[in-house]
């Protein structure tokens, strides 16, 4: 089975055999999720026995439309966003079998919840230069821990995270770094809500204190920790894009709706402003489209590199642009109490809300300046800006 | 509302078109020959038009087969305009092989006359332009039509008409209905155009036979659908002029060294040249929409266009303005050939309706009513 090409015929047969078997109505929402995984139908790229077929994973999104038609549950990617976009491959790519077999089930399933234990105070856009400390432990050969993280988003729902710390900081900044599966109750962990504009908790501080990471749950080599972080990072950034939305789909969604329902509110400014969004947000659109159709048809293009950003961009727009339309009602916002969401959910929000989270998007994942280098150096080949860090110790680096 | 399913990648078939339009561009019209024709005040090249329409085959693209065409559609024009932007070339190809086609194929085309005229456009044997002014936009008011004073025998001027210089005969909209004037029997006055490679004229008919080929209501409403086939597929135009500036300015940052580094290298440049990118990777996700939504005849077809437009617009203008800027002195002198990507840009933002013009389509498309 793994010689042959899987097609969109193969899988679509499966599927029909999965909801044969494990009818949606009848079946609880846990059975049927590990049906669906043990069927290879999760995410449909992974090799057989992890949740996959080895088949193209273009033919992921004939899958998912054919089970959501079904009405088959899904398994809420959106609280399981960082495991399923950025531990999941990078442990398909890095792990031994054990940790593949041990992580890559419950994190689909979403029993365990990841967070990203990456960024730093003192390294964020500069993220090799972060300052976490691991130490092998002579005796047990175990790794100790010791630093701070910050802007966790999940810590306080995580079971698991993906670490990155130094173990040599003799060597220049890339070189020392080690990639860890870090358990988030371990003793040691503290993870420490920390309040942003929004008013909610959606991130955390989370500092480490002797934490004990036994050498099993290390990915990759000892010191090659920053090749498996930027596996894990380039997910991230091409999470975004791959999804289809309808025209008028997304941030300009709520605005167009209260511009038609409530005409009192419109101004001739305001209308301007508004035409020159949608047509941007639905130029948008056309764009994403035609990245999907791209990696479908096998000939994976650039553009995704620029999803982000001008995501970013236009959710800022939008929103700022939903408040003002929204006249007295702009002025009011729904609640400041302190809360602590699993998820980040844009819906069924009041537009404050949505203006304040999207000034998010341009940092989260990378920062639209640290994106906008990367287009032009890798896209347009444009040369780096001269750098002397590369070759210093990462200790006698300014910090 | 929504949206139909559109392919907004290239086939093969089109990339091969693609290739031979390039080449010939690039032997034939480089821009130091576009830019010395163009001072003679006489920009067309008739061989290299012929070439293109006649031999490889861009004349008829849009033309049934059964009329002599190639069948073919508006994914393919717009594949030729894509590459005439990049080169700036001085051709009627717009004008001729797109407005004028559209505009006949929405007459009866079962008339001798509209079929015969067609097949002579298809086989690049007849360069015919509609006489009406460049800026003429979809869904605004036609221009008033020119008089016939009896017998088909029009009167009128018409301002603004782009490429009548290169055509043989001209469409003219008159108060009888569609008519076509050899273009000998009118006379024309060049205006001194912003736009080097696309040249203007006052149209002026003084009693000019003309053939008529369709009645007043048939002939307004195809120049009312012509136009928007033509506005769509200027996004094409518009995405060809925004990549080429694209790519020369890149190409001169990463060679042009200042402060003993490639001036590439500076962020302030690589974040404009990122986000130009950005413009011109989303400029062609909009240009292939609306070919593709006027080639399947989608429903929502106006819309896409609007929406095209009122995007590559700007698009092609900014990236021909920062393609200027980004060149330094060299980009605001004669012989480097931005300024005349700039003007077409610029000339290409009032063709067919500004982006503001789309927009308000837009506005009614999607209903979104001004206060
Ligand atoms: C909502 C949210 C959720 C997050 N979740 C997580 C998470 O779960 N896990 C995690 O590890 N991290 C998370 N982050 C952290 C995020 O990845 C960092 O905030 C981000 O990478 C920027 O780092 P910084 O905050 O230290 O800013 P800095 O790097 O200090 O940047 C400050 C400013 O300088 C600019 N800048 C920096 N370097 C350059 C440069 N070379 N060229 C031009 N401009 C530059 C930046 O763009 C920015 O505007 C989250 C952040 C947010 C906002």
């Amino acid at each position: 089975m793994t010689a042959t090409v899987m097609t969109a015929e193969h899988l679509l047969a499966r599927v029909r055999d999965l909801l044969a078997a494990h009818p949606p109505a009848t079946t609880p929402r846990a059975d049927f999720l590990r049906a669906r995984f043990d069927a290879g139908l999760a995410w449909v790229h992974f090799p057989e026995g992890l949740g996959g077929l080895d088949a193209p994973r273009a033919l992921q999104a004939v899958v998912d439309a054919e089970l959501e038609a079904a009405g088959a549950p899904d398994n809420d990617p959106r609280r399981i966003g960082i495991g399923l976009g950025m531990a999941a491959p990078t442990i398909l790519a890095y792990g031994t079998d054990e940790q593949k077999r041990r992580f890559l089930r419950p994190l689909w399933l979403g029993e365990e919840v990841w967070c990203q234990l990456f960024s730093e105070p003192g390294a964020g856009s500069d993220l090799a230069a972060l300052a976490t400390r691991a130490v092998r432990d002579e005796e047990g050969g175990d790794w100790v821990v010791d630093g701070q993280k910050v802007w966790t988003s999940s810590a306080h729902t995580a079971r698991w995270a993906i670490l990155i710390a130094r173990t040599d900081p003799t060597l220049p900044k890339h070189q020392g770094i080690t990639y860890f599966l870090c358990d988030m109750h371990a003793p040691g962990v503290e993870v420490r809500p920390l309040r942003q504009i929004t008013g909610e908790a959606e991130f955390n501080e989370v500092f480490l204190t002797g934490v004990r990471i036994p050498d099993t749950h290390r990915l990759g080599a000892v010191g090659q920790g920053w090749a498996v972080a930027r596996t894990t990072l380039m997910n991230e950034r091409v999470a975004i894009g791959g999804m289809r939305v309808p025209r008028e789909g997304g941030m300009i969604a709520p605005v167009a709706a209260t511009w038609r329902e409530r005409p009192a509110l419109r101004t001739h400014a305001l209308h301007q402003r508004l035409l020159e969004l949608w047509v941007e947000a639905e130029v948008a659109r056309l764009t994403g489209e035609r990245l999907r159709q791209q990696l479908a048809a096998g000939r994976p293009g650039p553009e995704g590199s620029g999803m982000k950003l001008t995501f970013a961009r236009l959710n800022q727009e939008i929103s700022a642009l939903e408040v003002e339309l929204l006249a007295e009602e702009g002025l009011l916002y729904e609640d400041w109490t302190l809360r602590r969401p699993e998820i980040v959910d844009f819906t069924g929000r009041d537009a404050g809300y949505r203006y304040l989270r999207a000034k998010g998007n341009s940092i989260e994942g990378g920062t639209s300046e640290i994106l906008l280098n990367i287009v032009a150096e890798r896209v347009l080949g444009l040369p780096t800006e001269p750098r002397d860090d590369k070759d210093t110790p990462w200790k006698d680096l300014l910090r | 509302m929504t949206a139909s399913t559109v392919d907004l990648l290239y086939s093969e078939t089109e990339e091969e078109l693609r290739s031979a339009v390039r080449s010939l561009l690039a032997d034939r019209c480089d821009p130091a020959s576009v830019l010395a024709r163009a001072e003679t005040g006489d920009p067309y090249d008739p061989a290299l038009s012929r070439t293109l329409g006649a031999d490889i085959g861009a004349a008829g693209l849009l033309v049934p087969e059964k009329l002599g065409g190639a069948g073919a559609g508006h994914r393919e024009a717009a594949v030729v305009l894509e590459e005439l932007g990049r080169a700036v070339a001085p051709v009627p190809y717009l004008t001729g092989s797109v407005l004028a086609v559209e505009i006949l194929l929405g007459c009866d085309t079962e008339s001798p006359d509209v079929a015969a005229l067609l097949r002579e456009i298809a086989g690049g044997r007849r360069t015919c332009v509609p006489a009406v002014p460049l800026t003429l936009a979809p869904g605004a008011p036609l221009p008033r039509p020119v008089h016939d004073v009896g017998g088909g025998r029009l009167t009128g001027t018409l301002t603004s008409v782009a490429d009548a210089a290169a055509a043989d005969v001209l469409l003219v909209l008159a108060d009888t209905g569609l008519h076509v004037v050899p273009a000998a029997s009118a006379t024309l006055t060049a205006a001194v155009p912003l736009d080097l490679t696309r040249p203007l004229a006052t149209v002026t008919l003084d009693a000019a036979p003309g053939t008529r080929l369709a009645d007043a209501a048939t002939a307004r409403a195809a120049l009312a659908g012509a136009l928007i086939g033509a506005a769509g597929l200027l996004a094409s135009e518009q995405l060809g002029i925004a990549e080429w500036c694209l790519t020369e300015t890149v190409t001169h940052l990463r060679a042009r060294h200042q402060f003993n580094r490639p001036v590439g290298s500076f962020q302030a440049l690589k974040h404009r040249l990122a986000r130009l990118w950005l413009d011109v990777a989303s400029a062609r996700a909009a240009a292939r929409a609306a070919a593709d939504a006027l080639a399947t005849g989608a429903a929502d077809a106006p819309l896409t266009v609007a929406v095209a437009q009122a995007h590559c617009s700007g698009v092609a203008v900014r990236a021909a303005e920062e393609c200027v800027q980004l060149h330094g002195g060299i980009g605001m002198t004669w012989e480097h050939p931005a300024h005349l990507y700039l003007k077409r840009a610029k000339a290409d933002s009032l063709a067919l309706g500004t982006a503001g013009h789309h927009r308000g389509l837009v506005a009614d498309f999607a209903e979104l009513p001004a206060p």
